[in-house]
């Protein structure tokens, strides 16, 4: 996943970063990973409030597949305590599986959504999965800032 | 214009600022004593050696040859579970990177409005409401992040976990809210071995004494003694910590919570975490979903020379400008203080560290004071 905010910061060298909107987290239901809804008013000449509140609510909710306690956690966890959590070395967890997702979402939404209007999301899990990192670039013209395409990269091992 | 070409990568956990050791090119990650750690797994390959040695052969033949089978899976059990939380990531929060930590800082200064000169700053805190109950978040000037709900700072690994529990001198590790389990499976089985052990060794003494005497027993097997002693002063200790973390599981708490007396009551506070049912809490712990790391310790280090016209922008290498820590800012952190837990108190000092990068003019150490204050009200 480094790699791929890289390729995509490499691009868009030729635009200046300007400033950085961090959306912080929304703890109002538990330690659960959830960030807020509110649109910062740093954003609000760059890009309308419906496609930022729609990129925040569906990353909220794959967040919320990834942390749901039912059965199938259950059933990972019981699977995987029978066999002294030895079986993490050969299948990938269902957290990680979600991540996956993730990351190819929030690159889908740089491509298609975020770059064209100036803007960059760095996936929360670079961030130790505090905050959701928005780059605003100025515009400079006609140069880079709809270049940005971007090569998909494999998960970085952990 | 590009950089130098390195012959060597370097990966991120080499510059990971806290005091952790890292093994096996990043995989395994530890705390930086280790000698409790090497007397854990000496106490129990030792005991488990003997008792394979002394008493399985006999109890084999004359009681049954399921005894050291069994012995033998949960010693493998008991290994790897102690492997597994001594060696996973805790669940430590990456520090903030210099742009996050000037974001949080503008945002405390909005908040706070204008200080009057000679006047201290208010004490850095946000309060959230979870399940309505305000849980206060405090600010950490070593991570310069406010704590997640349930996160503390370890002074020992000098690193703000999550969930964190408690900092365990015989893993040789944190426990947090990534190995906690694994933690609770450790004391668990180990438990269960300590009995095991305990009780084939009076059953094959009493066995063998019928037949040629109690003293001779001893004699002909001296690793009994040996491990009836180990098994009798362990079996107290862990029987006594799985007991506890069974009830703190049960209530949905850490141990750190318990320590501060989070959720005595007092106050009307109440554990908002807890589902109020045991099977729920027991099963949220020991059975909810296992989290990754969020530490990325064997991603490549980018050594590319900034542009000139963006200053903030490679991320990573920029980590190590936030590392070099002014000794002071150690002292407002929570575990240091006396609302710490007894565990991270147990320890040689901590080394202070050579100050050498200037901070941001914003962090500045005459503001340390005051979590200080906050944190010794009680919770």
């Amino acid at each position: 996943m480094a790699t791929e905010f890289h390729n995509l910061q490499e691009l868009r060298q030729s635009a200046s970063l300007a400033n950085k909107v961090f959306i912080q987290r929304d703890y109002s239901e538990g330690t659960t990973c959830k960030f807020q809804t509110k649109f910062p008013s740093e954003l609000e000449t760059r890009i309308e409030r419906s496609l930022f509140e729609d990129t925040v609510k569906t990353l909220n909710n794959y967040y919320a597949e990834a942390e749901k306690i039912g059965g199938q956690s259950y059933l990972e966890g019981c699977l995987a305590c029978a066999t002294a959590y030895l079986i993490f070395l050969c299948i990938e967890t269902r957290y990680e599986k979600v991540l996956k997702k993730i990351a190819k979402y929030i690159q889908e939404q740089n491509e298609k959504i975020y770059a064209p209007r100036g803007l960059l999301i760095t996936d929360p899990i670079e961030r130790g999965m505090r905050v959701v990192e928005i780059s605003i670039y100025e515009d400079r013209g006609s140069s880079g800032s709809s270049s940005s395409s971007s090569s998909v990269s494999g998960s970085t091992t952990r | 214009m590009s950089a130098v070409m390195i012959a060597k990568k370097v990966r991120k956990w080499e510059k990971l600022p806290g005091k952790n050791t890292f093994c096996c090119d990043g995989r395994v990650m530890m705390a930086r004593q280790k000698g409790v750690f090497y007397l854990t797994l000496f106490l129990i390959v030792g005991t488990c050696s003997l008792f394979f040695a002394f008493e399985c052969p006999y109890l084999a033949v004359h009681l049954s040859p399921a005894i050291p089978v069994f012995a033998a899976v949960l010693f493998l059990f008991v290994m790897a579970m102690l492997l597994r939380t001594s060696f996973s990531d805790p669940g430590v929060l990456p520090r903030a990177l210099p742009d996050e930590a000037t974001f949080i800082e503008m945002e405390i200064e909005a908040a706070n409005g204008n200080v009057p000169a000679g006047q201290r700053a208010p004490p850095r805190i946000r309060n959230v409401q979870i399940n309505n109950q305000i849980v206060k978040l405090k600010y950490c000037y070593t991570c310069k992040i406010f704590r997640p709900p349930r996160a503390s700072h370890c002074s020992i690994c000098d690193n703000c976990v999550d969930r964190f529990d408690h900092h365990c001198p015989w893993v040789g590790n944190c426990v947090g809210k990534r190995n906690y389990r694994y933690f609770y499976m450790f004391t668990l089985s180990l438990s269960l071995l300590t009995v095991y052990i305990f009780t084939f060794n009076i059953v094959h003494v009493a066995m063998r004494s019928v037949v040629s005497g109690f003293l001779n027993t001893l004699k002909d097997t001296p690793g009994t003694v040996i491990e009836l002693l180990v098994c009798f002063f362990t079996l107290w200790s862990v029987v006594g910590l799985t007991g506890f973390h069974t009830y703190l599981i049960s209530l949905n708490q850490t141990t750190n919570e318990d320590i501060k007396g989070s959720w005595s009551g007092k106050n009307r506070l109440q554990n908002p975490y807890s589902h109020k049912n045991i099977i729920k809490n027991c099963c949220e712990v020991l059975c909810g979903p296992t989290f990754p790391s969020v530490l990325d310790r064997r991603g490549v280090m980018q050594d590319e020379a900034p542009a000139p016209t963006s200053t903030n922008d490679a991320a990573p290498q920029t980590t190590k400008t936030t590392a070099p820590l002014i000794p002071n800012e150690h002292a407002p952190d929570e575990a240091k203080a006396g609302a710490g837990s007894a565990e991270e108190k147990n320890h040689s000092p901590k080394e202070e560290l050579p100050p050498t990068a200037k901070l941001p003019p914003l962090a500045s150490p005459e503001t340390d004071a005051e979590p200080s204050i906050a944190k010794d009200k009680p919770h």
